[in-house]
């Protein structure tokens, strides 16, 4: 396939490799841990692990996988509101296939559907639209979520609802903006992160330019890096470079993608549909102010929230579980006493282990079982 | 989720609605252009274009020129590697050590 073969060449990538390994071994002197890269978006987690990209660098770098997977940030309380929505006899709830099996303080949307909900995949909120159009006498409620990659769809899905008069669609809002929670992270003590790999198709939406303050506040460099293993291993030599000469700068390897300046028609249909929430509660990161999004009171028709009583409860992540901690970065996923155990992608307690850009799915599926025992036996 | 992508735009579906077909690896489906529709002529100009594709909508012109300096930088990598493949290959001395 144009425009991806290009960027799964072996031969490419063995000399990126070669390429890092000598920066690295240069580099070495001096250090006494790692560099830690942490890789913002759930999609480039899921990438490093499919195509085995840790076990090929030099001990010398070390990925941290961030908080970019929104399926895996949402909190148990979320779910059970969608629960609600979806178990209303009038209701047709519409969801992407990834948050149907994300655990609530009772059960999934995929248990509700089990029990008799109608409860239907779909690839596009534009799919959920035309569930409205050919079922008028039911609800319509779109699972509304995702970072700023998602967002312009739902934004102008409502768009065009709203210009069709269609009455019975609505959005279950669950949006969520990638600065805040960037800041937010940033804030932190103990974060030990030398560096950034930015999500690439959140900023073709955002441009690079709202990045800034993570190099010039911080210090810390970003490279904008797509989704291919050739894209990754570049960007990952692109930091480092950075780090050799002690340069702090936003780059961007995902040009052929992501203009600087973002798309403009995308943040306008966002800005027209959307309003930012004071704070929005994140699974294992707690309240972030400022960091979910909701639908302006011109749209307020088409917001599920307010259309329909949802319990809103905020419920506490099981006590056992250590998403938090593997969300920032601080422990391993092996480190957490139930993974693998009584969380696993057929079971999960915590939502890392739902989605397959979650950190903990990826680890399970793709070996990171063999790298805990190899550090057991350590 | 956050995952998009490359298709090639093959007919426009409805203009006044901005919908457009697109081609990604055989399958077909139509999408929202309006992100990357034109801003003045019509949607007719996109047929052939190459979009990044998320959720059903095309959300970015990929930019052809973009993506050739890219590989280009990357190959200019490839290159020098072989060339300190073949030297080595060669027989070369070890570089003296300090």
């Amino acid at each position: 396939m144009r425009y991806v073969d290009e960027f799964r060449d072996p031969a490419l990538a063995r000399a990126l490799i070669r390429e890092i390994e000598a920066l690295a071994a240069r580099m070495e002197r001096g250090r006494d841990r790692p560099f830690a890269i942490m890789e913002v978006c759930g999609g480039h987690t899921h990438a490093i692990f499919r195509y085995g990209l840790e076990g090929l660098l030099p001990d010398i770098i070390e990925f941290v996988h961030g908080p970019g997977c929104p399926v895996c940030v949402l909190p148990m309380g979320r779910v059970d509101d969608c629960v609600a929505i979806a178990e209303r006899p009038e209701a047709i709830f519409a969801t992407f296939g990834d948050a149907i099996r994300v655990p609530g303080s009772r059960k999934s949307l995929l248990t509700a559907k089990a029990e008799g909900a109608d409860v239907r995949t779909v690839y596009s909120p534009l799919d959920a639209l035309a569930l409205a159009r050919r079922n008028p006498e039911r609800e319509v409620v779109f699972f509304g979520l995702g970072f700023e990659t998602t967002m312009p769809s739902t934004a102008l899905t409502v768009l065009r609802a709203a210009r069709e008069g269609i009455e019975n669609f609505s959005i279950f809002c669950n949006h969520i903006t990638i600065i805040p929670t960037l800041r937010a992270l940033l804030q932190t003590q103990e974060l030990g992160i030398d560096g950034f790999i930015g999500p690439g198709h959140v900023s073709m939406v955002i441009g690079t330019e709202p990045y800034r303050f993570i190099a010039e506040e911080f210090g810390k460099p970003m490279v904008v890096s797509g989704f291919e293993p050739i894209d990754l291993l570049q960007s990952l030599l692109m930091v480092l470079r950075q780090l050799d000469d002690g340069r702090a700068r936003i780059e961007n390897q995902y040009a052929r993608v992501v203009p600087e300046a973002g798309n403009e028609r995308a943040m306008a249909a966002v800005a027209e549909v959307y309003e930012t929430r004071p704070a929005f509660e994140w699974r294992g990161l707690g309240s972030i102010e400022h960091s979910g999004v909701r639908l302006r009171e011109a749209y307020a028709r088409f917001d599920a929230e307010r259309r329909f009583a949802v319990p809103e409860i905020s419920i506490a992540d099981p006590d056992a579980c250590r998403c938090g901690e593997v969300l920032t970065g601080k422990l391993k996923p092996w480190g957490c006493p139930m993974f693998g155990t009584t969380c696993t992608p057929e079971t999960p307690l915590g939502a890392l282990m739902v989605s397959s850009e979650g950190s903990c799915a990826a680890y399970f599926q793709y070996g990171g079982m063999r790298q805990a025992k190899l550090e057991g036996a350590a | 989720m956050c995952l998009g992508i490359p298709g090639r735009i093959v007919g426009i579906v409805d203009e006044e609605a901005m919908l457009a077909t697109v081609d990604v690896s055989g399958v077909r489906r139509s999408v929202d252009v309006v992100c990357v529709a034109p801003p003045d002529g019509p949607l007719a100009d996109l047929v052939g274009a190459w979009v990044l594709v998320h959720v059903g909508f095309a959300m970015s012109l990929i930019d052809e020129e973009e993506a050739a300096a890219t590989l280009k930088v990357l190959a200019e990598i490839g290159e020098a590697d072989a060339e300190i493949e073949a030297i080595r290959a060669s027989g070369a001395e070890a570089a003296p050590a300090h």
